[in-house]
């Protein structure tokens, strides 16, 4: 912890609010990523974890707080009673910067694996084709999917799939990745390879938010856990800490439970 | 059956082929632009445009095309400020009133079909476009454009069959097309039955390349929906 204190921060998140309708789902959270650190944010469903991660990359827009990406924070502003980005093409430029990993894959379907890569990275931030072609072979080959480039999505497993997701979202040489319960729609049989793949992303030193259920991606290969509940955050530390001997009753019970299921 | 009198009938009707195909590619271009601007008003989500949209399409769908073709054609001359304007040098020709009847036909029906299209694409996919910084513009133009004309082509190629039929009622103001000249040696034989046959297998022979090509673009857009290449024999074999 105090080796990693020195980084600098990667992302910020401050005081974030937001409600749908009359139901508040974040109530003011704030937390730091530093720059390597890999987090996992736990929580039962409905405590806000995944609305958190959208809220970051502004899928969401949130009600009040800010998010600042490598220093930078986006610009909101107040029209017609709600809150909204105040530019447009900084939140396009800070969303090029934040790698998102769905729960449904969301692969464009009428695009190769390949194609689906190299899309960003040449219309987004209109790199050289060629180079980025090059890239995103090395990518392909790093989450084992190489021989599939040419496949449609259609094609391919869920764990190919959410593999090749990876693999894009990475293309875009991203910042900060954030994986939104990337191993849930899964097969059990297919979580495993989608796990290996994040996990040699988080031995690279890659920054990592990652909203999920897997417990044990959670303990052994993140540097911190958030345990989120009805919208605030409620356990907060290092891994080792907090599975062992966690001053929160309900963070206790929800992995008692876990552990029982 | 007179051979004689069919294969002369067939080859006063092929000279009338190019009028029909004119007025139907050109009402289903035109009427294509109006309808991606209909469908994009009705999904705007700002109240007047959606409204303007859906009375647009309201009227000119609950109504025949041979009733529209009537009050463009003989309708619109009545009103002195469209008589003395620039436009009147196209809608005086009878050619101009039919085009314009069946644009703003087909463009009520295509525009409901490319609306279908455009809320058929997946929130995901959308949602990725924007997560990896996409512009609104980028987006329609690499997401969200080349799936809506995925999910709509099935119906628009049922729209582009429709539409060549319809070119057949411009005989009414007196367009030599097709039907219009079939019409004219009706009347100069007395013959209507062999006439129509031969109008009738001509706008099949049309369609049927019509449907051929329409079947053509789908399978070449939606690869996806084949088979994956099999790279492997040893796979392939696997698999069955």
């Amino acid at each position: 912890m105090n080796a990693a204190q020195d980084a600098s921060v990667a992302l910020r998140v401050d005081n974030l609010r937001k409600s749908f309708g009359s139901f508040e789902v974040l109530k003011g959270v704030s937390l730091a990523a530093r720059e390597g650190e890999v987090i996992s944010i736990l929580g039962s469903s409905g405590s806000g974890k995944s609305t958190l991660l959208r809220c970051i990359n502004l899928l969401e827009v949130p009600d009040s707080g800010a998010v600042t990406v490598a220093g930078e924070t986006i610009r909101m502003e107040q029209a017609r009673g709600a809150n909204r980005p105040a530019d447009r093409h900084q939140v396009e430029r800070i969303r090029a910067e934040l790698g998102m990993v769905f729960q449904g894959f969301n692969l464009w379907s009428h695009m190769t694996i390949l194609e689906n890569v190299i899309e960003a990275p040449v219309h987004v931030q209109k790199r050289p084709r060629k180079e980025c072609i090059a890239e995103a072979e090395a990518l392909l080959e790093k989450v084992g999917i190489a021989d599939k480039r040419n496949h449609y999505p259609s094609h391919l497993s869920g764990g190919q799939q959410q593999r090749a997701a990876i693999a894009r979202a990475l293309a875009m040489r991203p910042k900060v990745m954030l994986f939104d319960e990337p191993t849930s729609a899964l097969d059990p049989e297919l979580v495993g390879e989608v796990l290996r793949v994040m996990r040699s992303l988080a031995d690279e030193g890659r920054t990592m938010l990652v909203v999920t259920h897997e417990m044990g991606f959670a303990r052994d290969v993140s540097n911190r856990v958030i345990f989120l509940h009805q919208g605030r955050i409620e356990e907060d530390g290092a891994p080792q800490e907090v599975f062992s001997n966690s001053k929160s009753e309900r963070f206790r019970q929800f992995i008692s439970r876990d552990a029982a299921a | 059956m007179d051979w004689n009198f069919l294969s002369e009938t067939f080859l006063k009707l092929i000279g009338a082929i190019p009028l029909t195909l004119e007025l139907g590619a050109l009402a289903m271009v035109l009427g294509t632009m109006l309808a991606t601007c209909l469908a994009l008003m009705r999904l705007s989500g700002i109240r007047p445009l959606d409204g303007l949209a859906r009375l647009y399409i309201f009227v000119f769908r609950g109504t025949p095309l041979l009733v529209q073709i009537f009050l463009i054609y003989y309708g619109l001359g009545q009103f002195p400020a469209i008589r003395h304007s620039f436009l009147w040098s196209f809608l005086r020709e009878p050619y101009w009133c039919a085009i314009l009847a069946l644009t703003l036909n087909t463009g009520a029906y295509v525009a409901e079909i490319i609306r279908g299209g455009l809320m058929a694409v997946p929130n995901g996919q959308i949602e990725a476009a924007r997560a990896c910084g996409m512009s609104p513009l980028l987006m329609f133009r690499r997401i969200v454009m080349p799936l809506a004309i995925r999910q709509a082509l099935p119906a628009y190629g049922n729209e582009v069959i429709a539409i060549v039929k319809a070119t057949s009622l411009a005989s009414i103001i007196t367009l030599m097309e097709v039907t219009g000249v079939a019409a004219t040696v009706i009347a100069e034989t007395y013959r209507t039955v062999e006439v129509f046959v031969v109008a009738g297998a001509i706008y099949l022979a049309i369609n049927f390349l019509l449907t051929r090509l329409i079947m053509l673009a789908e399978y070449w857009l939606t690869p996806y929906l084949r088979q994956p290449p099999a790279p492997l024999l040893v796979s392939a074999k696997g698999e069955a």
